[in-house]
């Protein structure tokens, strides 16, 4: 199966990932050969298998519902490219 | 052409527990900016979600209330997105397989009937942080607390035709949830949150319309209208021969009218997967049978209760039974006064009306539930009449003791000696000849009117403590006389 340039900018800006055309042409060779390896797996007959979520043969395990966390507010701050009244800045977000 | 409205609602109900979905930070509202964001919730690299407990019994119990399929195994899928208000790019959530699946509920309708509306499934998920658009050098802020706040989205089927059922669905669902205690409910500060998909379709056809979501609505009030706004937008256009766009809309309260937010073609790819930082969610018949075992008696069961148990009509029972503290209150209250129709009659007479003009739920009733009980035990036994009665309510009401104490203090005992009370009656009967010649002269059929009269001025030379009953035998007997 073979991705063709549109497909690849799509999920080049659905991932937020900047991509100049030469380097579409050639993600977009390997995303294809992913894909056809994929392909060749989906000839096999599984309809006898479960799908799986997750490789381990395991149950999630709960935790109780206590507050165990501390206000490290100033600490995770102190690595944030900006921060004002406690909050994290970021560029303008237009709703 | 005639349009149908075709609604359908997905729920997020904030569910009440200590901690977040993933992380043991502390859920509590109204902290300072990002005080109560850890690390898990800020997605900060080598963090592991581990699941809370108590999010899966809450969400079990709502699966129980509504007669759901409760999934043995569940799986958590990570949503992908992009905004700075969710740290990690993508939210946990359920996709396939979610915790509780195809339940029902039936919601009032306007003409007295009930209708089935179907729950499609309530899965679970994490709450994003907040943007706060203020200007802050240019930027925006964010707030990470309600990062990881657990959530139970609750999706309907698109069973509601008119502005008014989705309300009566959203108010049921927003009954439920407090009374099993999994959500506080409160709208306000955002733990009940409601979003609308609406459509319409030429009456009669089977297909839906194209849809729209609408968000960002935040009482019931304003659902009603702004889907009532948002049907009327859609058949204008179709009208006029247009075409709608599936997108997410956006109602503005102050302008009553609903907006563009975004396109949804772009926002909709969210590449669901499951999370492979999550195993799947098994759940067992004990911890299932343990959750049901617990679960406390739901409104429709006490109304029922009530109506057997203190013969109470069925619109009364539903009425103090629709809160499950007003519930209690009401049970309590009835017990003490051994009358229920008349602890029913007084609840949601005086007690609510007391409340509503302070603005006071029944939590923070000055007048305890015991102590209600005890003023109704004295108009039972006679004591007091109903109208002395809410003179006492409301110096209980004022924090001036309890009712007998009160009752004393002021000396509002009812006169029950029938002695006492025909001096009353022959002095009032005495000041009036002119009224009591007019009531022997006239048509019997017009007499029980005019003893109104009388009724009213014994009542007042007694300053209220003459027993009614008494009064009344009395007057009819001497005025026939």
């Amino acid at each position: 199966m073979s991705l063709d340039e549109e497909t690849t900018r799509n999920i080049a800006h659905l991932a937020r990932v900047a991509m100049s055309d030469e380097e579409l042409a050639h993600i977009g060779a390997d995303l294809s050969r992913i894909l056809d390896l994929v392909a060749q797996m989906d000839k096999v007959d599984t309809h006898h298998v479960k799908p799986m979520a997750h490789p381990l043969h395991m149950a999630q395990r709960l935790r109780p519902d206590e507050v165990t966390e501390s206000d490290q507010r100033e600490r995770f701050q102190a690595i944030a490219p900006a921060t004002e009244k406690g909050l994290y800045l970021v560029p303008r977000v237009i709703e | 052409m005639q349009w149908e409205t075709v609604i359908g609602l997905e729920i997020h109900a904030q569910l009440a527990t200590k901690s977040k979905i993933f992380s043991g930070a502390s859920t509590a509202f109204g902290a300072e900016p990002n005080t109560q964001a850890c690390a898990v919730d800020l997605g900060l690299p080598g963090v592991l979600p581990v699941l809370n407990e108590a999010v899966v019994r809450l969400a079990v119990r709502f699966g129980l209330a509504i007669g759901a399929e409760i999934s043995r195994r569940s799986i958590f899928a990570r949503k992908n997105y992009f905004y700075p208000d969710l740290p990690k790019g993508y939210q946990i959530s359920q996709f396939e397989l979610p915790i509780v699946g195809k339940g029902e509920l039936t919601i009032p309708l306007e003409d007295g009937s009930e209708k089935a509306v179907g729950v499609t499934r309530a899965h679970l998920e994490e709450d994003a942080g907040k943007s706060l658009h203020e200007d802050f050098q240019g930027m925006t802020g964010i707030d990470l607390n309600r990062a990881g706040t657990p959530l139970l989205e609750i999706v309907s089927e698109p069973d509601m035709r008119s502005a008014r059922e989705a309300v009566a669905y959203a108010r049921k669902i927003h009954q439920l949830v407090r009374y099993i205690g999994i959500c506080d409910g409160n709208m306000q500060e955002g733990s009940f949150r409601v979003d609308a998909n609406v459509s319409v379709r030429p009456c009669g056809q089977a297909a839906y319309g194209t849809r729209t979501e609408l968000k960002n609505i935040n009482s019931f009030r304003f659902i009603e209208r702004a889907i009532n706004f948002e049907v009327a937008r859609q058949i204008d256009i179709l009208d006029s021969g247009g075409e709608i766009v599936q997108e997410t809309r956006l109602y503005d309260a102050d302008k009553d009218e609903t907006r563009s937010m975004r396109s949804k073609e772009e926002a909709n790819d969210y590449r669901y997967f499951p999370d492979p930082d999550l195993l799947p969610l098994e759940l067992d018949e004990d911890f299932i049978e343990e959750i049901r075992a617990a679960m406390p008696e739901l409104p429709g069961e006490k109304a029922a209760r009530f109506c057997a148990e203190f013969g109470l009509a069925q619109a009364d029972a539903a009425a103090v039974s629709g809160q499950r503290e007003l519930a209690e209150f009401f049970e309590v209250a009835a017990g003490v006064c051994g009358d229920g129709r008349l602890a029913s009659n007084w609840v949601r007479g005086e007690l609510l009306g007391a409340l509503n003009k302070a603005g006071l739920d029944i939590t923070a009733s000055p007048v305890s539930a015991a102590a209600f009980g005890g003023l109704l035990q004295r108009i039972a036994d006679d004591t007091i009449s109903g109208k002395i009665a809410k003179q006492v309510f409301e110096a209980m009401w004022r924090g001036e003791g309890d009712a007998d104490a009160i009752i004393e203090a002021k000396g509002l005992k009812q006169i029950t000696d029938s002695g006492a009370i025909a001096g009353i009656v022959d002095a009032v009967l005495a000041k009036n000849t002119a009224q009591v010649e007019n009531y022997r002269n006239a048509d019997p059929a017009k007499q029980p009117k005019m003893l109104g009269f009388f009724v009213g001025q014994v009542m007042k030379a007694s300053k209220g403590k003459a027993n009614p009953k008494q009064v009344n035998e009395l007057l009819r007997e001497k005025l026939s006389g």
